[in-house]
């Protein structure tokens, strides 16, 4: 019953931030829902509203401001935005977990990696520290990363961009989400690296079963990942529907100029 | 956390280090190593220095180098359990004030901005006139006084690590609030803390000698720097050492963390994350 259903469904969700007494709405009536084991695309400029939308999915605050949440967040059939903030604790990393935009900063630099993913496990599972650490080990070799066991030892700045992503995603699929939220994995490494976390999410994906919705401001990312993309601009969805029918026949003038605006190796491009 | 950080310091920390522990060693042993018991008086007063009194007598014949050791500890043991309670005060306050933020924030930072607006000395004077001059006075007062500097110190980084990527990363893999402040916002902050308590301790040590001298600090006959300054001061031209011997004692302590805090200052203080 739960593969028919959809895992997340997002109803007029709308986003307000009051900060310094001036309110903004950034996310205008949101809807739209992700299958179990489906990827969906998010795709727009910056300022769009996609991070806060993914934001809003788990909950997490912006410091310095207040956040207003309207709508419905219905994950599992449970409806998140109403949930208890103790209840919303066990929700996040083990049910929904997010992938960060910048994996220089997002990890705990005066902690081990390894310390910091064992901490994750055990905070969800309640096991021991050795079975932890075991597991930990087991992640750190699942998401590619070379003598895991003496790695897990490292600190993040022994590690580089591309390394730190991939642990960052260890410690996401730590719990084996139902949902990965990836907001801009990609966007702070090197083209090439870009293409080896891409894979790995994918493959993660279809290992664990999971659901993914994929946030970028880059078509080039979206191609050959999701299954279906949503379009977004100015804090609503303008256009969306199965990817081959968005790179084929883009319907929205802005879904057309965001696609133009992948840069083509095999064309020679004067910029404006 | 102590692994390649670059820059100096190390020989300062050393020095420091060393300091301290002649300084705890005294503490600890003080009253085995004294050739004398300190309170014990003899007809020999103001006598020069001899191979019997190193640092020679005081007013009523009682050795001044076996004072000075005992009379540090009783320095020294206020001067520790005072900053750890102002400590312990001002970590709990400071973290909590900058992290939760907001009008909790403020309503913290301004009471505590009252009880900084008061001289130290002022205060003191006032505690331990209200509530007699006994040890565990002297350490409240302290404390109190001491408090509010170490939480501005733990408060400010603190309301910009709170703002860091892993800080929101570790809170999306559902760590409780808590947690994020002890371990994920609180080791970040523990230079410039180790750097101000090293020199709240210096400055501690010179408020507690000078509290003493007053006679606010710990009744006689227990020796103590303070007062043996105090007790010495009107021999003076008689017996110079008197009034030399506890006030090298009192440079050497402050020293010992003023230098201390600069080391750790050298080496803490590369930009390194």
């Amino acid at each position: 019953m739960q593969s028919t259903d959809p895992i997340l469904q997002v109803r007029d969700l709308v986003v307000k931030f009051t900060s310094g007494g001036v309110t903004t709405q950034v996310v205008n009536g949101l809807s739209f829902d992700i299958n179990p084991g489906e990827a969906v695309g998010f795709v727009g400029e910056s300022g769009c509203g996609k991070s806060v939308t993914a934001r809003a999915v788990m909950r997490l605050e912006p410091e310095g401001s207040s956040v207003q949440w309207r709508g419905s967040v219905r994950f599992q059939g449970q409806e998140l935005l109403q949930l208890p903030e103790r209840d919303m604790l066990a929700v996040r990393g083990r049910r929904i977990a997010m992938v960060f935009q910048d994996p220089m900063t997002s990890l705990n630099p005066v902690m081990t990696v390894g310390q910091q993913i064992d901490d994750m496990v055990r905070r969800h599972t309640g096991a021991s520290a050795a079975q932890a650490r075991a597991r930990t080990v087991e992640l750190l070799g699942l998401v590619g990363i070379r003598d895991a066991r003496r790695r897990a030892d490292d600190h993040p700045h022994q590690f580089s961009g591309g390394m730190r992503q991939r642990v960052l995603i260890a410690m996401a699929v730590s719990c084996a989400p139902d949902l990965l939220i990836a907001d801009e994995p990609t966007t702070a490494l090197d083209v090439t690296v870009q293409a080896q976390i891409l894979r790995l999410l994918m493959r993660l994906r279809s290992e664990l079963g999971m659901a993914l919705m994929l946030i970028t401001h880059d078509f080039g990312v979206i191609a050959g990942m999701v299954e279906r993309v949503h379009v977004m601009l100015g804090g609503a969805i303008v256009e969306h529907g199965p990817v081959d029918r968005i790179f084929s026949s883009p319907q929205h003038a802005y879904t057309r100029a965001l696609l133009d605006a992948v840069p083509r190796i095999d064309q020679a491009r004067s910029l404006p | 956390m102590t692994e390649r950080r670059r820059g100096g310091g190390n020989a300062l920390i050393l020095i420091g280090l060393f300091m301290l522990a002649c300084m705890v060693a005294l503490t600890l042993f003080g009253s085995l190593i004294a050739p004398y018991d300190p309170s014990e008086t003899s007809p020999d007063s103001l006598a020069a220095p001899s191979a019997a009194h190193w640092l020679g007598t005081d007013s009523i014949g009682r050795d001044v180098l076996s004072r000075l050791i005992v009379g540090g500890r009783t320095t020294l043991v206020i001067t520790f359990i005072a900053v750890f309670c102002a400590l312990a005060g001002g970590l709990v306050l400071g973290l909590f004030s900058g992290y939760v933020g907001g009008v909790v924030d403020q309503v913290i930072m301004r009471a505590l901005d009252i009880v900084f607006a008061f001289p130290v000395f002022l205060l003191a004077i006032a505690v331990v006139a209200a509530l007699g001059p006994t040890v565990p006075n002297l350490i409240l007062t302290i404390a109190i006084v001491y408090t509010p500097i170490l939480a501005r110190v733990v408060r400010a980084p603190v309301l910009s690590v709170k703002r860091w990527d892993h800080v929101e990363a570790a809170r999306s893999v559902g760590v409780s609030e808590f947690s994020i402040a002890l371990r994920h916002v609180l080791p970040l902050v523990v230079s410039p803390i180790l750097v101000q308590t090293s020199l709240t301790l210096a400055q501690t040590i010179f408020t507690v000698t000078a509290l003493s001298f007053l006679g606010l600090g710990p009744p006689p006959p227990d020796p103590n720097w303070g007062g043996m300054l105090a007790e010495a001061r009107q021999f003076m031209e008689l017996a110079p050492l008197t009034v030399i011997g506890p006030a090298a004692a009192i440079v050497f302590a402050t020293l010992t963390f003023i230098v201390l805090a600069n080391g750790l200052r050298e080496k803490l203080d590369v930009r390194s994350q």
